[in-house]
């Protein structure tokens, strides 16, 4: 973990996606796929929080070395000033963070899964594989075809992939579960790595854990410190001996976890019904949901 | 013109800092997660998250919404336990260097004497914190705090039981903070620690959802800090003789001198290490820079300096509006 002013080299749009690249030697040295950094954004009324973002790359060779690369979508406050900044300002980065996706020992054929830009460390993640001998294949979905990342470059670092959206707009209409047991069984998947919407790790993770195939995931939940003080960022993981469970931290004991030790069902409660009927135009979810009484203690 | 020399060490009633900045509980871990970012070496000390006497998940997540100038929490006092907490972090606090006080929290007063007798014995460790105002608990009245008799109990207990000075950590979600603070100090609390964050809330429109997993949580930064001074100020001025902890939105080292002036004795960090890991010796080192300017040789020379004109002050302050 190593904090630093960082220079930024480029700052451009990827489709409806935003890339920064930061000049960061110390952290790009040691970064491994699944990583994360926190960066600070100005103090103020609305950025009390650094911002947390996975590592889409780490050059340590080549023209971009010394360089780690960032994907993002502008939405919060905090994201839309990091959109805006420009090559030569620098930003206070805390870096690298968290546990990196294991590689495997034996397996060797990898099918990664990414949803959105969540799928940004799955490219650092394939060119490491890569390097290892490992076969690669992904799968790229995505909303509609201006949300899929990087779908050239997931190409050139694959040896096949599939690519969905929910609109139809690029490769199969659906979700990457719809496709995920074809392209299971056509590349020999022995180890599947997922990132991307919450939503879809549990679903991939299901499919996985159904069919006996080992699956790592890189999660996301809210963070206040990114270092391990704050205790906010916590994911319920059963351990390893089922002898029980934990509140693990996203930032230290993740973000990637085994997604069958994941308690998915305790993490990701279904939403409860607001008691009023809401006016026209909120988004009402599905009634019947009672889920658990909350607030919830040990 | 000769300089006094500064010395930036505070005497809290016998428990010695050598700078008047400790990082906050539940914002500092026990130091050790820190360590990369920062010379721990340079902290007024450490006070460390609350520990139970057993272990604690705590609350679903999300446990965090950043708001105007603040964040709330709503963590549920996770920890594992004091056995496990010692064993972990025992080694750490003996060698550290710096002093460590221990937030211990707790269901019952049974339970917080247990965790204090665990807890007594490490090398390192300066002083206690009775959390008994954390807000993320099960039951209001859980919350010790809030209730002069019920923190004068509890706080009575682990003193009487202890050999360590306990500060009672307290909620400024009261009628009058000066009578709980009294109560503790009568019942033996060494100083009070002040303030805890606010029990809050906020609201997801789209869904009507809370947006914490714990409904209410509690408000922590820059939002809280004129509520902290306050309530620093009303205890100080009842209570001038008991070592009081400000802390409540401290980002720089002018927040600091406000908690002083106020009548603190000394300061905690918290929040602001989320953003900058150094916030804590940056504060100090700030200190220390403006008393030298100002002249002046120790952090206690602020103390309560605050001018107040007692006709303008009208309503003795610690009655409240």
């Amino acid at each position: 973990m190593i904090r630093k002013k960082c220079e930024v080299l480029s700052s451009r749009r990827a489709g409806v996606y935003h890339t920064l690249t930061l000049v960061a030697p110390e952290i790009a040295e040691v970064a491994r796929p699944g990583q994360f950094v926190q960066i600070a954004v100005p103090e103020g009324r609305e950025f009390l929080l650094r911002r947390p973002f996975s590592i889409h790359e780490a050059s340590r060779r080549g023209g971009w070395a010394g360089t780690l690369e960032l994907a993002f979508l502008g939405t919060g406050p905090g994201t839309t000033w990091l959109t805006q900044v420009q090559p030569h300002d620098f930003l206070d980065v805390i870096g690298p963070l968290g546990k990196p996706f294991p590689y495997p020992r034996q397996l060797t054929n990898c099918l990664l899964v990414g949803g959105g830009y969540g799928a940004a460390p799955l490219y650092f993640l394939a060119k490491e594989l890569n390097a290892r001998q490992k076969r690669v294949d992904m799968i790229i979905g995505a909303r509609d075809q201006d949300r899929v990342f990087k779908q050239v470059e997931a190409k050139r670092l694959s040896v096949s992939i599939g690519i969905t959206t929910e609109d139809g707009s690029l490769g199969d209409r659906g979700r990457v579960t719809d496709i995920l047991p074809g392209m299971v069984s056509r590349t020999g998947a022995e180890v599947v790595y997922a990132c991307g919407p919450n939503a879809m790790l549990r679903a991939v993770a299901a499919y996985c854990a159904d069919h006996g195939i080992p699956c790592q995931v890189a999660v996301e939940e809210l963070m206040a410190c990114g270092l391990g003080v704050c205790w906010t960022c916590t994911v319920p993981v059963i351990r390893r001996d089922g002898s029980g469970w934990d509140n693990l931290r996203t930032c230290v004991e993740g973000p990637v976890f085994n997604g069958a030790r994941v308690w998915w069902e305790k993490w990701l409660r279904e939403p409860s019904v607001p008691t009023q009927t809401p006016p026209h135009g909120f988004r009402m979810e599905e009634a019947g949901v009672g889920g658990e009484p909350w607030p919830e203690h040990e | 013109m000769a300089r006094a020399r500064v010395s930036l060490g505070v005497d809290l009633g016998g428990v010695q800092l050598p700078t008047p900045v400790l990082g906050a509980s539940g914002t500092f871990g026990s130091g050790r997660e820190l360590a990369p970012v920062l010379d721990l070496s340079k902290v007024g000390g450490i006070v460390t998250k609350s520990v139970t006497l057993r272990p604690v998940k705590g609350l679903p997540t999300p446990r965090m919404v950043e708001t105007p100038s603040g964040m709330l929490n709503a963590i549920g006092l996770q920890n594992p336990g004091i056995d496990e907490f010692l064993e972990k972090e025992g080694p750490f606090i003996r060698g550290v260097g710096v002093p460590v006080i221990l937030s211990i929290a707790g269901k019952s007063v049974e339970e917080f004497v247990q965790v204090a007798m665990r807890a007594q014995h490490v090398p390192g460790v300066v002083a206690l914190e009775a959390n008994i105002s954390c807000p993320n608990v099960e039951r209001r009245n859980q919350v010790f705090a809030c209730h002069p008799d019920a923190a004068a109990e509890v706080v009575g207990a682990v003193a009487r039981l202890s050999r360590l000075p306990v500060f009672a950590k307290l909620t400024p979600d009261v009628t009058d903070i000066v009578e709980v603070a009294d109560a503790c100090v009568r019942a033996g609390a060494h100083g009070i620690s002040l303030i805890n964050t606010l029990l809050a809330m906020a609201i997801d429109v789209e869904t009507f959802r809370p947006r914490l997993g714990g409904v209410t949580g509690g408000l922590s930064g820059p939002a809280i800090r004129p509520v902290a001074v306050r309530a620093v100020y009303q205890v100080a001025r009842a209570l001038p003789e008991v070592p009081i902890i400000g802390m409540g939105g401290i980002r720089s080292a002018r927040d600091a001198v406000e908690f002083l002036l106020a009548g603190a004795w000394a300061v905690a960090v918290g929040t602001a290490s989320f953003w900058n890991p150094e916030s804590v010796v940056d504060v100090g080192r700030g200190i220390g820079e403006l008393l030298v300017r100002r002249g002046l040789r120790s952090p206690a020379d602020l103390r309560a300096r605050v001018v107040v004109e007692e006709e303008e002050a009208g309503e003795p302050a610690h009655r409240g509006g």
